[in-house]
């Protein structure tokens, strides 16, 4: 690894001040399990990494069924899926949480950092998309929000600007008679990149037998991670149903514009968008039944 | 020569100081400067958990931590897992059962294998599947590992459960370095 200086800022003024003076050439440090392997391998290089570990809004996770859930940006993927009242309001962020890497990994990587990292292969996003969350950024300019599904511009690319630093996750209050899923496909049990990757939001009436509304999201299937809006507006009002759900998943399949790349060709990551569209919004309406 | 810094902070209980360079890993610290080469470096990418350690109780992948982050933590390495001379149940299970033929991944299966006993003695065969996957052997199939977590959880079980009932013994020692 390329020699660097090491910085651990404690306030969120101290980190956005070290990252505007280096611009382009530092690099924040949350979990590390992006970044030191980048930097290792030369894919990205920095003159300054920035720790944003020690500072307390980034590392703080506070839920309540009435304010929903602010997640620090640096808090690991195992606190997550390790709190139970967050996990049962937001499970399709908890699956994604628990799939991560292995454990060693999920001890260190943030949600966060996984969307910083921006690849249009991250688990963690369309949870985020589906879950409506809003990205809190703190920059030299002072502070601004972006949706999550915004926040990603092209593979590792994203919205933020010189000096600037996501800083928290905000997630509506869980509505009654919702829930979500994330699935991926991959060759392996565990432990390995997403070919697909799969989340769905469903809110029911209170018989629980229709779609009130509904929100998808899929990974790896174009540059950035992809909200199917087609396929969502087209479950409002439809009965919860497996037909219902083989449609909506190909609405889903027609909107992936996936590349071929050693881990599977364009039209088999079609096919697997609907496959997973599909058997995402099956878990999300029995988990929204309870 | 590299600007280095000053890094304190508890090695398997100890207190340890260590000057190091911002690029060098947890693993390299550990292994270079202060000659603990029980944890192994196997891809150091953070795929294969062969430097698996603890890091203020969680495993953690030490090739993907850096070594001035380990200022103000506690790690626990495999070298700590042993009460001086009598080996940990999960060390004497992985031996008794053949859980290893080339060892190189050992250490990080035993580190990793604490952890989940610590917080599950008793592992479904999938739990301990699922909490392992970070960790890889070339050699042994995974079968042999999978016996021995699970046997060595039943007898940390049982060796709780006799320390509750005596006031000391090694299995009282073992459980009160656990606790500190």
């Amino acid at each position: 690894m390329k020699e660097f200086e090491f910085q651990s800022a404690t306030t969120v003024d101290e980190a956005v001040s070290l990252l505007a003076a280096k611009g382009d050439q530092a690099r924040v440090l949350t979990g590390g399990t992006d970044l030191i392997v980048q930097l290792r391998e030369g894919l990205r290089s920095a003159d300054l990494v920035v720790d944003v570990k020690k500072i307390p809004e980034l590392m703080t996770m506070s839920f309540s069924p009435e304010q929903g859930l602010r997640l620090g940006a640096a808090v690991p993927c195992h606190r997550i899926y390790g709190d139970k009242d967050v996990a049962v309001a937001y499970p399709g962020l908890a699956d994604a949480a628990r799939i991560i890497g292995g454990w060693q990994i999920q001890s260190r990587a943030s949600v966060g950092g996984n969307l910083c990292n921006s690849s249009p292969a991250a688990d963690s996003i369309p949870p985020l998309v589906v879950h409506d969350a809003v990205c809190h950024l703190a920059g030299p300019g002072g502070r601004r929000t972006v949706k999550a599904s915004e926040f990603c511009t092209a593979p590792g690319k994203n919205v933020l600007q010189r000096g600037e630093l996501l800083v928290s996750l905000e997630f509506p209050p869980p509505a009654e008679h919702a829930s979500s899923a994330y699935m991926r496909f991959i060759p392996r049990n565990e432990m390995d990149i997403a070919v697909v990757g799969a989340a769905s939001w469903v809110q029911l009436t209170a018989a629980g037998d229709t779609i009130e509304k509904a929100s998808i999201a899929l990974a790896a299937v174009a540059p950035t991670p992809l909200a199917a809006t087609e396929a969502s507006s087209f479950l409002a009002g439809k009965p919860a149903t497996s037909e219902t759900f083989a449609k909506a998943g190909e609405l889903a399949s027609q909107v992936a514009r996936p590349i071929s790349d050693k881990r599977g060709t364009s039209e088999y990551r079609k096919h697997l968008a609907g496959v997973l569209t599909q058997r995402t919004l099956a878990i999300a309406v029995e988990r929204a039944r309870g | 020569m590299a600007k280095k810094t000053h890094v304190a902070t508890t090695i398997n209980g100890e207190p340890m100081e260590f000057l190091c360079e911002a690029r060098q890993s947890l693993l390299e610290v550990l292994r270079d400067n202060l000659a603990m080469t029980g944890s192994k470096e196997g891809c150091n990418n953070g795929n294969c958990g062969a430097c698996t350690v603890l890091l203020d109780g969680q495993p953690v992948d030490s090739c993907l931590v850096l070594a001035v982050e380990a200022e103000g933590a506690e790690i626990t390495t495999v070298e700590g897992i042993a009460d001086d001379s009598r080996l940990h149940p999960i060390q004497q299970c992985f031996l008794e059962e053949a859980a290893l033929q080339c060892g190189v991944c050992t250490p990080g299966f035993i580190v990793t294998a604490k952890a989940l006993l610590d917080r599950n003695p008793t592992p479904s065969e999938h739990e301990i599947r699922f909490q392992l996957a970070g960790n890889l052997c070339r050699c042994t199939g995974y079968d042999k590992i999978i016996r021995a977590v699970q046997d060595a959880g039943k007898r940390m079980a049982a060796e709780a459960r006799g320390a509750s009932t005596t006031t000391n013994g090694s299995p009282a020692r073992q459980q009160q370095k656990q606790a500190t």
